[in-house]
């Protein structure tokens, strides 16, 4: 299968993503410029951490307006997978494909450390590698990564099973301690931890490779998703 | 030329850290009598005169890119003539 790595000016971690997948998780991938009007031919896209457009006005509210992002919210339509990573997120949620948003860091500092997470829902194309509640250990690296949702929509969020991974610890202040949440169709994520960071043991952790695997295992078993 | 000022806050549910780490250097530095900080953003937009509805291109440019209306609220004030 072929992953799309979607590549912005300022995006900063696609090549971590590209030797995850190549090296690692042993499929194609192929990173597509911000600038590109098509996404066909690929099983699933990955939008990469970093500072696009050097976050600012807000994070993720340039990029989202980049050529790239009308495929995107097709592709996203057809039900195939679509995962935000960091500032990835951040464009999800300012494209309308994710709800609520990130906000500063309650400490307003910028955290750079492993994080222990708890598989919340172990249902999803995306976490089905893992166990119920599993705990998994994957760095995060953001300014911006208090995830808030009014009650409304943190209510829809429970009530749809939508949060994937909680913070064992909460380290920026996310309400309901939510490190990743998923849409409602199943089949687009935003997390603001690291897994492409966590693949191989040299690393520190090699608990990120469950999402990579999941993704490839619920596309083969499936065969070609509907479009 | 009409210039627009448009100013953009967090919402009162929102934390502003940014805000409360100024707010406690200036009572660090004396100011004790200042009870609050708020830190938004301020934009100052110049629009041709040819314009038709500039009310309602300011609004869809504040929801669609100045602010996240999830967070943030925004005002704006249009200074007709101005020298901009």
């Amino acid at each position: 299968m072929k992953f799309a790595i979607l590549s912005f000016p300022g995006s900063n971690c696609e090549m971590d993503l590209y030797y995850a997948i190549k090296d690692i998780i042993k499929e194609d991938a192929e990173l597509v410029s911000y600038k590109k009007d098509s996404l066909d031919g690929f099983d699933a896209v990955l939008v990469p951490g970093g500072f696009s457009y050097g976050d600012y006005l807000r994070s993720g509210a340039i990029a989202r307006f980049s050529p790239i992002i009308k495929p995107l919210q097709k592709f996203a339509e057809s039900g195939k997978p679509v995962l935000g990573i960091c500032n990835g997120f951040q464009i999800l949620t300012e494209a309308g494909l994710l709800p609520g948003s990130l906000q500063k860091n309650v400490s307003a500092k910028f955290i750079c450390e492993p994080e222990k997470l708890v598989v919340n829902n172990n249902k999803t194309m995306f976490s089905n590698g893992y166990d119920f509640e599993q705990k998994i250990t994957l760095p995060i690296a953001h300014g911006d990564g208090n995830y808030y949702a009014d009650v409304k929509t943190l209510r829809e969020l429970e009530e749809n099973n939508q949060i994937v991974f909680k913070y064992w610890n909460n380290p920026n202040g996310s309400v309901a301690n939510i490190a990743g949440i998923i849409n409602k169709k199943g089949n687009v994520l935003g997390m603001m931890p690291h897994p492409e960071r966590a693949v191989e043991d040299i690393l520190g952790s090699s608990d990120g490779k469950g999402i990579f695997y999941s993704i490839v295992k619920t596309i083969k078993d499936r065969g070609v998703i509907y479009e | 030329m009409t210039l627009v000022k448009v100013y953009v806050n967090y919402k009162k549910s929102i934390l502003n850290p940014e805000a409360q780490a100024i707010h406690s250097a200036l009572n660090r530095l004396g100011y004790s009598n200042i009870s609050d900080v708020k830190l938004g953003k301020y934009f100052e937009i110049t629009v041709d005169d040819d314009s038709k509805d500039i009310d309602s291109e300011i609004n869809e440019i504040c929801d669609k890119l100045l602010a996240n209306v999830n967070m943030e609220s925004y005002r704006y004030e249009i200074v007709e003539g101005a020298n901009a």
